[in-house]
This record gives structure tokens, sequence and C-alpha cells, in this order.
């Protein structure tokens, strides 16, 4: 099988305002290669939730995208404090976010389902100390 | 309803230079937080908001919307405004309220596209 295009960012978790500049990049670098624009629409959505969640729940982390001819595959992994209870994470609503958080205008327990809904595979590893990984991907061939 | 209508309606100030107003909208929606945005929304090209952070480009942008609306008077900064510009997304800023906002524009003719249920 032909080898994917890859795109890495790194994520920094120190500065708020800058959250979202990783997902902005991989969306026009998306449109540059001709995918079709709703899957690049789903994709941003998703990818654009995982980074705000890095800044705001783990410091920070990375993020690999694969591009390949029929799907776009997310990787999101972090260091942080991980995720104690998944099923009650992807419930809508629940959140940890802080009122702060909330004041700027996130954290309203959206941000795991959103992913889910917004990608065709979604799955999630946590361990509580170690971090939590994502493995999500938008089919771009329907 | 072109987007400099839409700046006619609400006395509102166009704050970007370079994105374009002759683009024809024909829906909108109006919220403070950008998760129900992301969560909620489907496929409006106008967003009316009281946040004032870059967070509120970014939102646009994943959602390919063409116009944000800062209500109550809210003016974001330059960074923000040449984000805009950048993006192709046409900043305005008005002292009506949210409410007072949305229904001049429901009024004459926005609608909300509402996500399958």
């Amino acid at each position: 099988m032909r080898e994917p295009i890859r795109i890495h960012h790194a994520v920094s978790g120190e500065e708020f305002s800058t959250a979202g500049e990783a997902s902005t990049d991989i969306k026009k670098r998306l449109k540059m290669m001709g995918v079709p624009a709703e899957a690049i629409r789903r994709a941003a959505i998703a990818l654009y939730e995982a980074e705000i969640n890095l800044v705001i729940h783990a410091g920070g982390g990375d993020i690999d995208v694969e591009i390949y001819p029929d799907r776009i595959r997310m990787l999101v992994a972090d260091s942080g404090p991980g995720i104690a209870d998944i099923d009650l994470a992807m419930s809508e609503g629940f959140s940890t976010a802080t009122e702060d958080i909330r004041n700027l205008g996130f954290g309203a327990g959206m941000g795991l389902p959103n992913m889910k809904k917004y990608s065709d595979t979604f799955h999630i590893e946590s361990t509580t100390g170690v971090g939590t990984r994502i493995d999500m991907s938008v089919n771009t061939d329907d | 309803m072109k987007i400099k209508e839409i700046a006619a309606l609400l006395d509102a100030d166009i704050l970007t230079q370079k994105a374009d107003t002759d683009r024809d909208v024909h829906t909108a929606c109006g919220s403070d937080m950008m998760s129900d945005v992301l969560a909620y929304v489907k496929n409006q090209a106008v967003l009316l908001t009281g946040l004032n952070n870059p967070q509120v480009i970014r939102t646009a942008d994943m959602m390919d919307m063409e116009c944000v609306v800062f209500v109550r008077g809210k003016v974001p900064d330059e960074a923000i405004v040449s984000m805009g510009d950048e993006k192709n997304i046409a900043l305005m800023t008005t002292q009506k309220t949210m409410f007072h906002a949305c229904g001049i524009l429901y009024k004459n003719g926005l609608m909300e596209d509402l996500p399958d249920a």
C-alpha cells in the first residue's frame, strides 16, 4: 500500500490563545491536497476539539495526521492526567473544565462526543497518570 | 442577504478590510459557547457572539462560516481582525445585544439550519 502523507504538530499547553493553530494548518493543507470539502470539515472539527482538549486538560501533546487515498487518520496523544472514567467522559455534557475555561467558550462537555460524531472511526485509550491516546479517522471516498 | 446588509441592519461597523462582504448568506446562529457551535451547528454562515478571543475565528473557520458579528459592543483586537481577513471571514461589531441582533436578522429572513435529530 502506498505510504500516507504525514503531518505532525507538537501542541503547546502553555497558551490558550494559540490553541487551534495546528488544526487550522492541517485544514489548509487538506484543502490544498484537494480532499473533498465535507471530509475536511469533519476532520477539522474533530481535530480542533482534540487540540483544545490537549491545551485545556493535558498540558499539550502531539497530533499526527496520515492522509491515505480513502481516509484521513488522526492520532492525538498526550502525557496528561488521563481520564478516569472514559464512558462518563464520552457522555454529552460531562466536563471537568474549570469556570475559567468555560468563560473562554469551551468546556461544555462536548469535546469527546463531538470527535466521535464527526469521525467515521474513533478509538480512545487512557490511563490515569500516564496520558490519553485517540485514534480517529474520517473517510474521504464517500 | 448580503453580509454588508447585515451590517446595515445591525448598525454594525465592519472591522475586516479584505473579507468579502458582497457574499450572500442565508443562515445564522448565536452563541457564546464555542463548544455548542461545534456540536450543534450545521451549515450556518453567520455566527453572532459576545465572546471575544481568537477561538471565535478558529471555530468559525472550522465550521466554514463567512461572517462573525460581535454583539454588545465587543471589539476584537487587531490580531483577531487580521485572522478574519486572512480566512475571508467578515468581522463586524454592533452595540445591540445578542437577543436584539438575532431578532432583527431572523425578522429579515436569516434562518437557522438545525442539525438532523
